[in-house]
């Protein structure tokens, strides 16, 4: 008898007391239950709710994996500068992938643990199946984290974010907020000095501050917003090869796992055009702006304001955002004319958020919140919209015929 | 409770807990989110409502017969305008600190729901005892959740309790500190007493199910 077999029995036995839906939840993970329906008229199709976790976690594995060895190399290029000479060259060795290993994957473990905790509890006590939710947020949280946090507020963060962004309101596919999102931004308002500055995005650099041999790694927006040059080349910027959150620095893997979400029909192409569509007009707003000299160099927000619009595009977390996070199925507009306005409005107030806000260097988490937000309402009125319409149509028709 | 009623005792009894003016009947959400960062300024605000609703109950059940019913409303604003300002210069006399730091959220106990709701709905009709007690147990209500809710505001954002380090000291690494705790700078925030108040409502409502809007 296999372990399949063995694990069914298991089930019988459980069914019925207190732990069954720990066990379930499992068990059912790993593989498909003995009993599926079998008669009536269902639609039945492969991608259900895990699977469509599953292939979201699958487009995000390369930038973990590229998170990885970006935190291993951004230490040891912050120590010895020659390193990024030749990026390539010098990102996939044996010491960035175990110094990256052993720092991302207890982020990775910590926020697993705690996130499924929380939901084995509220399903123990709610008395119903465990929800698969956590399983993509418990891989979007330590990617856009700074690699330095320490695991117990991520720990806090998690709980808080299970907690308020989604249990609260009923559990998986309920929530309004995005929750890995929502253990961000309890993050960022919480415990500031962890998640901004320039001593967060490198590891080690909290801790070797103030000594002869300090390392810093200013964020590309970072270094913009106090109006001086980033020292790193677009191309390094696209391949990813710079500081910021564990997982999100690299463009070229998050627009790879944009297309394989887009081509397996689970991330919505609409929204992800749509907020780049958003962003490059603000960019281009702004940059029009610099260009009537309505703004002059020694203003506060130059830096960012002077940066051409499709840079805005691969530096920052816009891109990680507007594929993985705009995107989730429960918190976007659900009408298409709906999902159009929401990822503009994401794209155009990411950038205005960007520019107009020093003190928060990155305006995507802020932006997506809010739209967030205003998904229902968007739905509400496109949904009144098109009844308008027919109602009109129908009217007219009548009169016709009349 | 041999000094009141069984009846009575309820007026005082209740909105501590079934009919909580806070978490029952969501009034009085603004004072507790703008002041609740610490525990005093929390305590402060509670003695200085229940000063002005008890008082204020009793003067308005007092002229209850006299009151026009429809000039009523200003009538109540005169009185707990004058009972405002008395709470406010007593404190500015012998608590200037304090009264420093609850700034302009003293003089807007004028517009506390809690006391113009309590006037109308209670002291309007009944006689003095009676809104007194109502008024003491209402503003007891409000005060012990803006009294919880300043706890663990303070204690997880400043790491004090009424000024006093009690998780050690942040900059000399005392403590709690010296494990690497840091804190919640959230908790200073508003919305952060938004969701403190919210927990405690949902708390409240998953012990009682009675409570349970539809």
């Amino acid at each position: 008898m296999g372990l399949k077999q063995n694990l069914h029995k298991l089930k019988e036995k459980y069914k019925g007391t207190k732990m069954a839906p720990a066990f379930n939840a499992l068990h059912t993970f790993l593989y498909t239950p003995n009993e599926t329906t079998h008669s009536g008229a269902h639609v039945r199709v492969v991608d259900d709710l895990k699977r469509t976790m599953n292939t979201v976690i699958m487009a995000l594995v390369p930038c973990l994996i590229f998170g990885i060895f970006n935190a291993g190399y951004q230490h040891y290029a912050a120590i010895d500068n020659t390193l990024r000479l030749d990026p390539l060259g010098n990102f996939f060795t044996w010491d960035n992938f175990i110094l990256g290993a052993w720092t991302v994957l207890p982020l990775v473990i910590v926020s697993y643990v705690v996130g499924l905790g929380v939901e084995f509890i509220f399903a123990i006590i709610k008395k119903h199946e465990v929800e698969e939710g956590y399983l993509v947020t418990g891989m979007l949280v330590p990617l856009i984290v700074p690699i330095d946090i320490p695991l117990w507020m991520l720990a806090v963060a998690v709980i808080f974010g299970v907690v308020i962004g989604k249990e609260v309101f009923g559990g998986t596919g309920m929530n309004i907020l995005n929750p890995a999102l929502t253990i961000r931004a309890f993050l960022f308002f919480a415990y500031p000095t962890w998640m901004s500055g320039d001593k967060v995005w490198v590891h080690g650099a909290q801790a070797m501050a103030g000594q002869p041999d300090a390392i810093s790694g200013e964020t590309i927006l970072g270094t913009l917003a106090a109006n001086s040059h980033p020292v790193y080349s677009l191309w390094d910027m696209f391949w990813g090869f710079i500081p910021g959150s564990v997982g999100e620095t690299s463009t070229f893997l998050i627009i790879i796992g944009g297309l394989f979400l887009i081509f397996t029909k689970i991330g919505s192409w609409r929204i992800m055009l749509s907020a780049v569509i958003g962003a490059i007009a603000m960019g281009l707003i702004f940059n029009g702006v610099v260009a009537q000299g309505w703004i002059q160099e020694g203003s506060k927000f130059y830096g960012l304001m002077n940066e051409p619009f499709w840079h805005h595009l691969i530096i920052g977390g816009l891109a990680f955002g507007i594929v993985y996070m705009a995107t989730d199925p429960v918190t976007a507009s659900q009408t298409n004319k709906g999902k159009w306005i929401y990822g503009f409005f994401i794209g155009f107030m990411s950038i205005m958020i960007r520019v107009f806000n020093p003190a928060y260097p990155e305006g995507v988490m802020l932006a997506i919140l809010l739209m967030n937000v205003f998904a229902p309402t968007i739905d509400h009125y496109v949904v009144k919209g098109n009844i308008n319409k027919r109602m009109k149509r129908a009217k007219h028709l009548k009169a016709k015929t009349a | 409770m041999g000094l009141l009623s069984k009846k009575d005792s309820r007026l005082i009894l209740d909105p501590l807990a079934d009919n909580n003016p806070i978490t029952i009947q969501v009034l009085g959400i603004c004072s507790a989110l703008a002041i609740t960062a610490q525990l005093k300024a929390s305590i402060v605000m509670a003695v200085s409502v229940m000063v002005v609703l008890g008082v204020g109950n009793v003067v308005i059940s007092l002229l209850r017969n006299v009151i026009p019913g429809k000039i009523r409303i200003i009538a109540q604003l005169i009185i707990v305008a004058a009972l405002v300002i008395i709470v406010d210069q007593v404190l500015k006399a012998f608590a200037y600190e304090l009264s420093k730091q609850l700034s302009v959220f003293i003089g807007l106990i004028i517009t506390n729901c809690i006391i113009m709701g309590r006037f109308e709905a209670f002291a309007l009709a009944n006689k003095p005892w009676r809104s007194f007690l109502d008024g003491i147990g209402n503003a007891a209500g409000y005060g012990l959740i803006l009294i919880i809710v300043g706890f663990f505001r303070e204690l997880l954002g400043s790491g004090t309790l009424l000024g006093f380090k009690v998780l050690g000291d942040p900059i000399a690494k005392t403590g709690l500190y010296a494990l690497g705790y840091e804190n919640n700078g959230f908790m200073l925030l508003s919305p952060m007493a938004l969701i403190v108040i919210g927990i405690i409502i949902w708390v409240q409502r998953s012990r009682n199910k009675e409570l349970i809007e539809e």
